[in-house]
């Protein structure tokens, strides 16, 4: 196999950079919404509240742990390990900057669906093994959501591979040197963004977790840390769809003067800040409404974009 | 590569055991995942990504989440567990067990004789055989699959 795979410093750099970035978004968003909002947010620990991301770590970790005793002891205690461990696979196989990446892999694309389609069994092993009807509830939603917004995601992805010909996230990047693909594929990028959201199950297609319905949804038994890993799960897949629009469609480390990286997280966390923006915008539609709309506009949609994409590159 | 090879079949193996003698189906069905995504290491480390790949998203990510929907629904709780011990525990082990061993052998047996020399084979291979010599055979499968929409489309109808 002659896939080059970056250097120990480089993995590791990859690794604590993502989550540091995960975790600090919990403040990030809270007082971007607050701002959005009119309001201030949490600026009490430390300068502006930065410290507020440490605070929440002690006590999180300090919590009791506690695994209800109605519950299914192995997936409850697998389920939360789950969401952090694909995650943090995809993001193996992301090109940050030339030079910066875990792995070049020829099959990146299909790597970071196959890691999404496992990222299901998180929410549903928890809301399962809970016991619990509001968690059941949540999870029931949470599988058939996301077994639906994987098929539309992935093929609004197929434009793009097609222009570039490679499944290489690397390679799709190095073919949009002369402009980002979000020109010709203008549709497939909405719907990726559209079925990004719903992947993360973020506000506003929150529907697994729906507070004001059903609790928390999936993860209503979890306490402490397994909650944490969860929480902080949803940030990690954030930034994860955030990269792969920004490596899909705005031509990843290009741009002028400032150096490859800079370009890279700049673009990233305009993404970062749409989603958190998107959140404090647009109400949740219902659950039915959502899954209408997937099948019968989105997918009919995707296929056609692929279509014509397919018959102007013959042509 | 050739270890990850023999590790992965390993865990296969072994995960796929654990499948049989569970007694709770949801921890089957997370063995039975375990087994699938070792099978796709094994595609992998014999050089062919891209079958690997396809094989965590349709078995893995796909079939089994659809599995996992459909016990979620069945709410199977204490009785099911014990019927299921009931099942397991009886003689009917032997000739299987016996049969199993036979093939075992046959299989390790072989070993020796296999060659293990791996050429990648990619994304570009594959489709290129799929959509020349075997197009008659995506026709067919495309068929089935139509087949079974159709008629899934008019089971929910009623």
């Amino acid at each position: 196999m002659n896939w080059e795979v970056g250097s120990g410093l480089n993995i590791a750099s990859v690794l604590i950079v993502v989550i540091v970035i995960a975790a600090m978004l919990i403040w990030v968003e809270r007082r971007l919404l607050g701002f959005w909002q009119d309001r201030l947010g949490p600026n009490r620990v430390g300068p502006f509240g930065l410290l507020q991301v440490v605070a929440d770590m002690i006590k999180i970790f300090t919590k009791e742990d506690w695994v209800p005793p109605f519950s299914d002891r192995f997936s409850f205690v697998l389920a939360p390990g789950i969401i952090m461990i694909v995650i943090l696979m995809s993001f193996s196989v992301i090109p940050f900057a030339p030079g910066v990446g875990v792995i070049n892999s020829n099959i990146a694309v299909l790597f970071v669906l196959a890691m999404a389609s496992l990222g299901a069994y998180s929410v549903m092993l928890g809301g399962l093994s809970s016991n619990n009807k509001y968690a059941l509830l949540g999870s029931l939603r949470a599988a058939a959501q996301m077994v639906s917004y994987e098929v539309f995601m992935g093929i609004s992805l197929l434009g793009v591979v097609a222009l570039a010909g490679s499944f290489n996230l690397r390679e799709i990047v190095v073919a949009q040197e002369n402009g980002w693909f979000i020109v010709p594929q203008f549709v497939g990028f909405v719907i990726f963004l559209i079925a990004g959201v719903a992947e993360s199950h973020r506000l506003p297609f929150d529907i697994p977790e729906a507070e004001q319905e059903i609790c928390a949804g999936y993860h209503t038994e979890y306490s402490g840390m397994k909650f944490g890993m969860f929480f902080v799960g949803e940030y990690l897949g954030l930034v994860l769809i955030s990269s792969l629009i920004t490596v899909l469609f705005f031509g990843g480390w290009h741009g002028p003067l400032l150096p490859p990286i800079v370009w890279f997280v700049i673009k990233a966390a305009i993404f970062i800040a749409f989603f958190i923006l998107l959140r404090a915008a647009i109400p949740r539609p219902r659950y039915d409404q959502l899954m209408t709309y997937g099948w019968l506009f989105l997918l009919p949609l995707s296929l056609l974009n692929l279509l014509i994409t397919g018959a102007l590159i013959l042509l | 590569m050739i270890s990850l090879f023999y590790v992965a079949a390993i865990v296969a193996v072994i995960a796929s055991m654990l499948v049989i003698i569970q007694v709770n189906v949801v921890h089957a069905l997370i063995y039975l995942v375990l087994s699938l995504l070792a099978i796709a290491v094994v595609f992998f480390s014999l050089g062919a990504p891209f079958v690997a790949v396809l094989e965590a998203i349709v078995y893995a990510g796909a079939i089994m989440v659809l599995f996992l929907f459909v016990v979620m629904m069945l709410n199977l709780g204490h009785a099911s567990r014990q019927q299921e011990r009931v099942w397991l525990a009886t003689s009917g082990w032997l000739l299987p067990s016996l049969l199993a061993g036979v093939l075992f052998w046959g299989v390790v047996s072989s070993l020796p004789s296999i060659d293990l020399s791996v050429s990648v084979i990619g994304a570009r291979e594959v489709s290129i055989r799929l959509f020349g010599p075997y197009v008659l055979a995506v026709e067919l499968a495309s068929f089935l699959l139509l087949a079974g929409l159709v008629s899934a489309y008019h089971i929910a109808k009623r």
